[in-house]
């Protein structure tokens, strides 16, 4: 079995579900910081079945909001000397930009390309988004 | 302050900044020579991605009764639109020769791009399905012009309320208004969207009733606002056979109505105003396009923000 040492200082983004871990690594551009970065994949988990890890070595400086958006059961750990200092839950961001895609035939989007897809957040509860250009409402499911 | 904003959606102005414009618009209403020479020197950029008459006309005298001047094409191919140019292109040229620009595009949220893009104002004049914000002005100017006011209403809604924007916009309005109330009158089929009722009419405690006669509430209504039903918008033959006439407003209907009422629609008219009530002294939605022209005159002066001269 692969094993990967524990840090000391840093985040662990835990209970990814199995295949997210690198499209969060791109979204989150973890390829881009200074710090040393692991991607897990396919660990096994008992809540899960299968689950991505990401261990980020230092604190880094990064707004996770997004994440709530790819997946809410995702758990965000911040380590100090080894311990958990502090449990990040994760909320639906108000504004997502360029992740979710307009699929109204009749929306600009879909004839202009070069434009940024926003989204704005409707309804926490349900997980419902609005597209800024058409105003079309989305359950998160659907985008 | 309204200059240099753009009008995207109905509800981007607050009613202050609404009530502003109108009121330019009843003072140009009633002498619109006193304005012929508010915008000399500017001109309009009309960039029509989708045929319209009535809408395009509208905007084109009110920039050329305030002494302005007009550019702009009224169809895309017309255009380097033919050749491929993106929205932002095609705006980020115009504002090197307009002062202000006005859209119509059959994909919704187009207004926006453009106005993401643009140094000048940008007033939506149509964006598919989703918002008309200069016949809103207009319904709002009619009212207010021909009632004295935009609150204390009963307002009949007649015929295509669930695909007709023209009355998702007016009922969003109209409900930031005191004391308003909406009697909707459509086949069941068509009624208001959910959303409509909950998120407006529920939301601020508004009175509204849904009927399916025009008949049932005609004698309590201050402003009949028609729409049109289509043949194909019904589910089932016998139902459209039922209905069909419900929604054909004539002088029988009228009967009851109170003697003040005012008839408006949108335009254009097919059939479901019967020629014979052009007469009666109610039948205001010619007047309606007039008053169109007057609020665009206002629009175009507040968001330009030139001076009465």
């Amino acid at each position: 079995m692969l094993t990967v040492n524990s840090i000391k200082n840093g985040i662990v983004i835990d209970h990814i579900k199995a295949g997210l871990g690198i499209k969060i690594f791109k979204i989150l551009e973890l390829d881009k910081i200074n710090s040393a970065v692991c991607l897990l994949m396919n660990v096994e988990s008992k809540k899960l079945g299968k689950k991505d890890i990401i261990k980020i070595e230092n604190v880094v400086d990064i707004d996770f909001t997004i994440l709530g958006i790819i997946d809410p059961n995702i758990t965000i750990n911040v380590i100090k000397d080894e311990v958990i200092v502090e449990k990040k839950k994760l909320k639906l961001p108000e504004k997502v930009e360029n992740i979710l895609r307009c699929k109204n035939p009749r929306c600009v989007t879909s004839i202009e390309k070069y434009i940024d897809q926003v989204f704005y957040l409707v309804d926490s509860k349900k997980g419902e988004y609005r597209c800024m250009y058409c105003d079309e409402i989305y359950a998160l499911s659907e985008v | 302050m309204l200059k240099g904003r753009h009008l995207l959606d109905p509800m981007d102005f607050t009613v202050e900044e609404i009530e502003e414009i109108l009121n330019l618009g009843e003072k140009i209403s009633k002498n619109p020579e006193k304005f012929s020479r508010s915008c000399q020197g500017k001109i309009l950029a009309t960039l029509f991605y989708e045929p319209s008459t009535r809408t395009r006309f509208s905007f084109e005298a009110a920039m050329l009764k305030l002494g302005g001047q007009v550019i702009g094409f009224s169809e895309p191919n017309s255009s380097s639109v033919a050749k491929g140019e993106s929205i932002a292109d095609t705006i980020r040229t115009i504002a090197c020769y307009a002062d202000i620009a006005v859209i119509r595009h059959p994909k919704e949220g187009a207004p926006r791009v453009a106005a993401m893009y643009s140094k000048i104002p940008v007033i939506n004049a149509g964006d598919g399905g989703h918002q008309h914000p200069t016949q809103t002005l207009t319904d709002l100017l009619t009212i207010k012009s021909l009632k004295g006011r935009l609150s204390n209403l009963s307002i009949g809604l007649c015929g295509d309320l669930k695909f007709g924007r023209t009355v998702h916009s007016l009922i969003k309005a109209m409900s930031r208004y005191k004391d308003n109330k909406f009697l909707l009158i459509s086949p069941k089929e068509l009624r208001v969207p959910e959303y409509i009722k909950k998120e407006v009419l529920e939301k601020n405690n508004i009175e509204f009733l849904e009927v399916e006669r025009i008949e049932d509430v005609i004698e309590k209504l201050d402003i009949l606002y028609m729409t049109r039903v289509q043949r194909e918008r019904f589910f089932n033959e016998e139902e459209y056979l039922r209905l069909k006439d419900s929604y054909i407003l004539d002088n029988a209907k009228l009967k009851n109505a109170k003697e003040d009422m005012i008839i408006l629609h949108p335009l254009p008219r097919v059939n479901e105003i019967a020629v014979e009530v052009d007469k009666d002294k109610r039948a205001k939605y010619f007047e309606q396009a007039k008053y169109g022209m007057f609020v665009r005159m206002a629009l175009i002066m507040k968001l330009l923000g030139v001076e009465e001269c």
